[in-house]
């Protein structure tokens, strides 16, 4: 196996391929933050890896570049949109997000820890989640559908604000159970092809599967907008189609399973910087 | 599956010769080498078609994982598993069809998909719908579709 990869690289090269190893770059934000892309793996992780990398670091040079500054990345006109509903008064009780919460910015350090557990519901809460819990509960305004517009625009705009600061959710106490659901969900070989995360995300990052570079599968760029769609995507959603990939039947959005797995997804990039809305192809 | 097995069978006594020789996914007989002898559809492979389906991406779609010189025309070929150049130097017939059939008998826990199975997955789907499997779930290649890819590798010599 060995020797067969040397001469695969060799071919590779001589083929005039793209090279498959994520780049050496640095990612700067606006000419202003510089954001952690690859750093040493979390504690939990570090049987199988020694350090974790940005899915920024395996896409091309320019949907780099675009991440790297708010006026060429697309995700920011979705965050302008989420802003305008943050100020907007909607439902039974006649409030808005700006009623409760002051600007955005008073959300800086929020999307790192989640998903999160929420003692006073007693359930392990993503991001989405808790924008309807306020909703619901403190606007008496409808709840959005999962990973649909409105909602994951506001992720977007939550997580812009968070930019920067690593990625920390809490894998003990209370969120534990649902973190081991996430990581058995995580090698589980699903679909007519009987393949896990892990066989694409952690056997063989760098390498190409057909056109794709293969990342880490990291979530701390989440939402991204994909050149592919035009739209924001979110984490949920990327499961799915992963899944769907596998020739397997899929889990839906919102989804307990899905829960668990952003939980575990999520923590298996601990360290990492928040990079949403990041830009991917 | 179903309902081809049953109609096979029901039409057997008339149309023995059609399907006399065709192993079924789930009766595939393995070595201790992961090899299989015998053909699974009982016609020679056409080692043309089988060109077609590595490449295919809604065949085979091998080079997903595999690249494959002789395949130079197909863009995009992926790097997962080892280079199939030589690989009709390096196994016989018999491994090749095992390999293909389901790789898993003779690499554990390899991550080449079982083109021959139809039983013991975890959520199977409906292709790549997203929905679950129903009543028109097959293996990944027919078994002449393995014996064409068979004839196809035997031809790779370094
Ligand atoms: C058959 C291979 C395969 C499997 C299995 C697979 N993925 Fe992926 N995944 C890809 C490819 C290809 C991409 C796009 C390139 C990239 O970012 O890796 C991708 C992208 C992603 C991304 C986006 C990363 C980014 O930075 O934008 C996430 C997150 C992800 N996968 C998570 C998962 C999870 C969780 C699972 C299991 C439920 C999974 N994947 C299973 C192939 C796979
Ligand atoms: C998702 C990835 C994947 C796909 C798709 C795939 N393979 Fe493989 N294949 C592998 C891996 C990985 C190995 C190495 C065996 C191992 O250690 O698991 C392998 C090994 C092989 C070998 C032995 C390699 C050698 O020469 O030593 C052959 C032959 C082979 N595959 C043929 C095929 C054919 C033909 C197809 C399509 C019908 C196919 N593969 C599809 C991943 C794949």
């Amino acid at each position: 196996m060995k020797i067969l990869t040397g001469a695969l690289l060799a071919t590779v090269l001589t083929a005039s391929f793209v090279s498959a190893d994520p780049v050496d770059d640095t990612l700067i934000l606006n000419e202003d933050i510089t954001l952690v892309t690859r750093t040493a793996a979390p504690a939990h992780l570090s049987d199988a890896f020694d350090e974790v990398m940005s899915g920024w670091l395996f896409r091309g040079t320019e949907t780099r570049a675009m991440q790297a500054d708010d006026f060429d990345n697309p995700g920011m006109i979705f965050v302008e949109k989420a802003q305008e509903s943050w100020d907007t008064v909607e439902g039974t009780e006649g409030k808005s997000c700006a009623s409760c919460h002051d600007g955005m910015e008073s959300m800086a350090g929020v999307k790192p820890t989640y998903p999160k557990w929420n003692e006073e519901a007693g359930e392990m809460r993503t991001l989405q989640m808790q924008v309807n819990a306020c909703r619901t509960e403190r606007m008496g305004a409808e709840a959005w559908g999962y990973d649909k517009g409105p909602a994951i625009n506001m992720e977007a705009a939550l997580s812009s604000v968070s930019r920067g600061l690593p990625m920390n959710v809490a894998i003990d106490g209370p969120a534990q159970s649902t973190w081991e659901m996430g990581k058995e969900l995580y090698y589980t070989r699903t679909g007519q092809l009987e393949l896990s995360c892990a066989n694409c995300h952690e056997d063989n990052y760098g390498k190409m599967i057909r056109a794709d570079h293969l990342s880490q599968g990291q979530i701390n760029g989440f939402p991204v907008y994909r050149l592919k769609n035009t739209k924001l995507n979110g984490s949920h959603s990327r499961f799915k189609g992963c899944i769907r990939d596998t020739r397997a039947e899929t889990y839906k959005p919102g989804s307990a399973e899905f829960i668990a797995l952003e939980l575990y997804v999520a923590s298996r990039g601990n360290g990492l910087s928040v990079e949403g809305p990041s830009v991917r192809n | 599956m179903r309902i081809s097995v049953i109609s096979a069978a029901a039409l057997g006594l008339i149309a023995s010769t059609a399907f006399a020789e065709e192993v079924l996914p789930t009766a595939v007989s393995f070595n201790d080498d992961g090899a299989v002898e015998q053909s699974l559809s009982g016609t020679a492979g056409d080692a043309a078609n089988g060109r077609i389906i590595v490449g295919d991406k809604g065949q085979g779609n091998c080079v997903a994982c595999h690249m494959v010189n002789d395949l130079a025309d197909v863009p995009f070929q992926g790097e997962i598993g080892p280079p199939l150049d030589g690989a009709g130097d390096r196994w016989s017939e018999a491994e090749l069809r095992g390999i293909v059939a389901n790789a898993k008998v003779m690499f554990e826990d390899s991550m080449m998909p079982s083109f021959y199975k139809t039983e013991g997955f975890i959520r199977p789907g409906n292709a790549y719908t997203g929905k679950a499997a129903d009543d028109t779930f097959g293996p990944l290649l027919s078994a002449q579709q393995i014996e064409d890819v068979v004839a196809y590798l035997a031809t790779l010599k370094e």
